[in-house]
């Protein structure tokens, strides 16, 4: 073993009918280092972890765990040897509280002494300075506080080896600040952790080592100072990288005729989901976007737009003249379409085939009674599978069984297809690789220059200051600016997050 | 995940029968098929004349087919068409309703209140139109009380099995009451033709009507978008939603579907006793109706469907009826035997066992591409040489 490594997988193998997951694999784990696990989105980062805690049983190779081999059978076996989890999504129980879900599974007997749990569950969270009572219920608390109970509950276990698989990607950058802290505490107490995140700033701020996967197979294990970010980006799509910033064409936001008729203009618009009434036009070819933290109103804002929750107020007119929105339906007969935040929860239908899910939209408004024939709808699948490079099996796959980035794709075809006039895509490259983020952005783009308006929603400012041509700056439910041309700078838009209404 | 598929090189017709029986395994159909096959094969070793089928006269003097074949087919008339509507409530809605034994009671009271005012005597166009206006009401009757089901489900957002325990356990009081609690006996033979045969024609008419139900569905889910709906509803409900379908809607729709199979199913009920009791009559067939559409492979959460397979389940669950009957099985006891049967066919399709079967195959194929590498890894070396 090498020196320090407390983990060490060697030719890691894993095949899925058709499909080979992972192809001799190797990674090394060192006592009290952040490192980080990279790759594309199919590129084979869930599967070794799934491998490493037990979730897939491996199909070849060898797991060292402090020096002794062991074979992981399950779930609960990975958490006896000291390797314990935390996922993207919170896999703990909502409905019990906080000490509860620290010891569930874990008490000795039938009995339970739940004055001890509770006081032991208070002095690890005092120590780790999460800031929650043991008896608060866990589903009342902020997604950022039930991320970091679930590390609690995975530092209390002992553990040698941590995963934290996309722990940040529902956080604010405070929420991830607290995060970091929590990880740093524990890199210095001698766990080792397993970082898998899509956000680049994060891995440099945080990480020690960087092994990259790429198709199944692994690209390399380099040490963070040697791999500046160009390279990792590089190593990761596995090829030169054609430089993000260059992706907008400076000339086209004069094309925009900013005096005529707005595609899109709401009055007024209310909701019932807590924003304030707003006023918003969108323009012919125009990119726009929304922005401020999370909840702050964006998102609300945009499915108010689309009709999604109900609207109580506000009149909206298209190409000037005045129609209703009350529902998505009438949004999408008025050539809305809305690629919701929630991928999991609002875009996929998980069972359905590739081909029903690109289909859906544009179906609905034909109509219950006109289905389209399956000639039909193979050729429309067909066309967008080829033009937005979704990889899929099949057109017959069922959704679920895509990569993140390629469910993305899907849903984009769906509204793609529905051919709007005005797109709104909220948080379309989240939790998704690199490469197909900057697809998505250049495909906005191009979309936007074919007349198409497009509001573009992003956590990442970098991307919206790519992408659009004007900002609209949400803080409590409230619009309280709006950016463009020389003001469309991280700066500007931070002071206008932060407090620019006094101005 | 990459999605690069690994292709042999050279399909041999060893693989590519390896493959058809491959996807043969995972087809829906497989399953309830192979089930009807298993009780053909057993029923045959017991008996080689379990399946004659001979031409006699019936008691009312016409030819008639008759043999254990043909009460099966007969007999599963009513659960194949409760099985049609079972299976749509259960892909929208995500759970099973439990009052249609009680609803086929009210529905075959409804006709009956209709049909017994009517003298016997009548010309047989004006039997015709009252049959007609019978079988109206019953299918509007029945069509409310699914929207009722349907609306506590979709609008209430009760769960199914509760918000249909309501017309379970009220259903046959409902009935007797619209007939005063009486006991119905039609005279007119000809009301017993539905549920019996047609003068002439050798084959039990229930047969037929479960053939135009089972092509009037074929042909509603081809020329809508049925499917497709309750399916995106079924399985993300919020999705749907944005998507521009109303999942309220549908999920009633559902059960209104479901409620007009009731109806026909009342209708076949009492034309075949020509009467009515309201305790007993479709007793405990809400469950074997369940029970057809999970042994069609559906998934009882919702989602994807097959009815075909649904109506498959059904025939395999009244075949086995008449089949423990014949091995003299006492009617109280054939409860206990179809639940080890049912034990076993649902074992045999749960996730974990498909799941712990495909993670053998992977092994396997682990094992095959490793060979094929060391192979590949020496033949190499020999040409370095």
């Amino acid at each position: 073993m090498k020196d320090g490594a407390v983990l060490e997988m060697r030719g890691i193998c894993k095949y899925f009918p058709g499909v080979r997951a992972l192809e001799k694999v190797d990674f090394t784990l060192r006592e009290g280092e952040i490192h980080a696990l990279m790759g594309e989105n199919g590129a084979g980062k869930s599967t070794l972890i799934k491998v490493l805690t037990g979730v897939y049983p491996k199909d070849g190779g060898t797991v060292v765990l402090s020096d002794k081999q062991i074979n992981i059978k399950s779930p609960q076996d990975a958490q006896n040897n000291g390797i314990a989890t935390v996922y993207q999504e919170i896999t703990l129980c909502p409905n019990l509280t906080v000490a509860e879900n620290m010891y569930i599974g874990r008490t000795k007997g039938p009995l339970t002494d739940w004055g001890k749990m509770n006081r032991s569950a208070g002095k690890l969270l005092d120590d780790l300075g999460i800031p929650v009572s043991p008896k608060e219920q866990l589903g009342n608390c902020s997604i950022a506080v039930q991320q970091m109970v679930a590390i609690a509950r995975a530092v209390d276990m002992d553990c040698k080896v941590l995963i934290l698989d996309e722990p940040t990607s529902s956080l604010d950058e405070q929420e991830v600040q607290k995060l970091f802290k929590l990880m740093r505490d524990l890199k210095a107490k001698g766990v080792g952790i397993i970082f898998v995140t899509h956000f680049l700033e994060q891995v440099y701020e945080v990480c020690d080592r960087i092994t990259v996967l790429r198709d199944g197979t692994l690209v390399g294990e380099y040490v963070i100072q040697d791999l500046p970010r160009v390279k990792l980006v590089s190593k990761m799509l596995g090829k030169d990288f054609d430089d993000m910033a260059e992706i907008k064409s400076s000339d086209e936001e004069e094309k925009i005729d900013y005096n005529g008729t707005p595609v899109y203009q709401a009055n007024n618009l209310t909701g019932t989901t807590g924003i304030k009434p707003f006023d918003f036009e969108i323009h012919k070819g125009e990119v726009n976007g929304f922005t401020g933290l999370l909840g702050s109103g964006r998102s609300e804002s945009v499915r108010a737009i689309f009709g999604a929750d109900r609207v109580t107020g506000g009149t909206i007119k298209m190409d000037g003249k005045t129609v209703k929105i009350r529902k998505p339906l009438d949004a999408m007969k008025n050539g809305i379409s809305y690629l919701p935040e929630d991928r999991k929860l609002d875009g996929i239908v998980g069972d359905l085939s590739v081909r029903d899910n690109i289909i859906l939209a544009l179906q609905v408004m034909k109509g219950f009674f006109k289905p389209f024939s399956k000639a039909q709808a193979e050729k429309f699948a067909d066309d967008y599978i080829k033009l937005l490079n979704i990889k899929t099996a099949s057109q017959d796959t069922p959704i679920k069984s895509l990569s993140g980035g390629n469910q993305q794709k899907v849903i984009l075809a769906r509204w793609l297809l529905a051919d709007p006039v005005y797109l709104i895509l909220d948080e379309p490259t989240r939790g998704i690789d690199v490469g197909t983020k900057v697809e998505i952005q250049k495909l906005v783009l191009k979309l936007a220059a074919e007349g198409k308006s497009i509001t573009f929603i992003s956590s990442e400012i970098d991307e919206m200051i790519r992408t659009c041509s004007r900002l609209v700056v949400m803080r409590d439910g409230k619009v309280v600016g709006e950016l463009k041309g020389a003001d469309l700078n991280q700066n500007k838009i931070m002071a206008t997050i932060a407090g620019g209404e006094s101005k | 995940m990459t999605s690069d598929t690994m292709k042999s090189n050279n399909p041999s017709f060893a693989i590519k029968l390896k493959n058809f029986l491959g996807k043969l395994v995972k087809n829906q159909l497989f399953i309830p098929i192979v089930a009807l096959l298993l009780l053909v094969l057993i029923n045959l070793i017991a008996d080689p004349t379990f399946f004659k089928i001979v031409l006699e006269p019936s008691s009312t003097g016409h030819l008639i087919l008759s043999g254990n074949l043909i009460t099966i087919i007969d007999n599963a008339s009513e659960l194949a068409i409760l099985a049609i509507g079972m299976t749509l409530v259960t892909s929208a809605s995500g759970g099973q309703d439990i009052s249609v034994g009680a609803t086929i009671a009210i529905a075959g009271s409804v006709i009956l209140r209709v049909i017994k005012v009517q003298p016997t005597d009548i010309s047989n166009g004006r039997f015709a139109a009252m049959l007609i206006l019978a079988f109206v009401l019953c299918v509007v009757v029945s069509a409310i009380f699914g929207a009722f089901n349907g609306a506590l489900v979709a609008y209430f957002n009760i769960q199914p099995m509760v918000a249909t325990l309501i017309l379970f356990t009220a259903g046959r009081s409902i009935a007797a009451w619209i007939n005063n609690n009486d006991n119905i006996s039609i005279k007119d033979t000809r009301f017993a033709y539905y549920g019996n045969f047609i003068p002439g024609i050798a084959i039990p008419t229930p047969v037929f009507i479960t053939a135009i139900c089972l092509i009037v569905i074929a042909l509603v889910l081809k020329f809508t978008n049925l499917r497709l709906y309750s399916q995106a509803v079924g399985i993300n409900a919020s999705s749907s939603r944005l998507n521009g379908i109303n999942p309220k809607m549908i999920k009633l729709l559902t059960f209104i579907i479901l409620g007009v199979c009731v109806a026909v199913c009342g209708f076949i009920k009492v034309s075949r006793t020509s009467s009515i009791t309201y305790s007993v009559i479709a007793n405990n067939i809400e469950m074997d109706a369940i029970l057809a559409v999970a042994l069609g492979g559906n998934a009882l959460s919702g989602g994807k469907f097959n009815i075909t397979s649904s109506v498959i389940g059904a025939y395999v669950i009244q075949f086995l009826t008449t089949t423990l009957y014949k091995f003299k099985v006492s009617s109280s006891a054939i409860s206990a035997y179809k639940a080890v049967v049912v034990i076993l066919l649902i074992i045999i399709s749960a996730p974990i066992v498909r799941r712990w079967f495909e993670d053998m195959k992977n092994k396997r194929e682990a094992a095959r591409v490793a060979k094929i590498a060391t192979a590949a890894n020496t033949e190499s070396g020999k040409e370095n040489v």
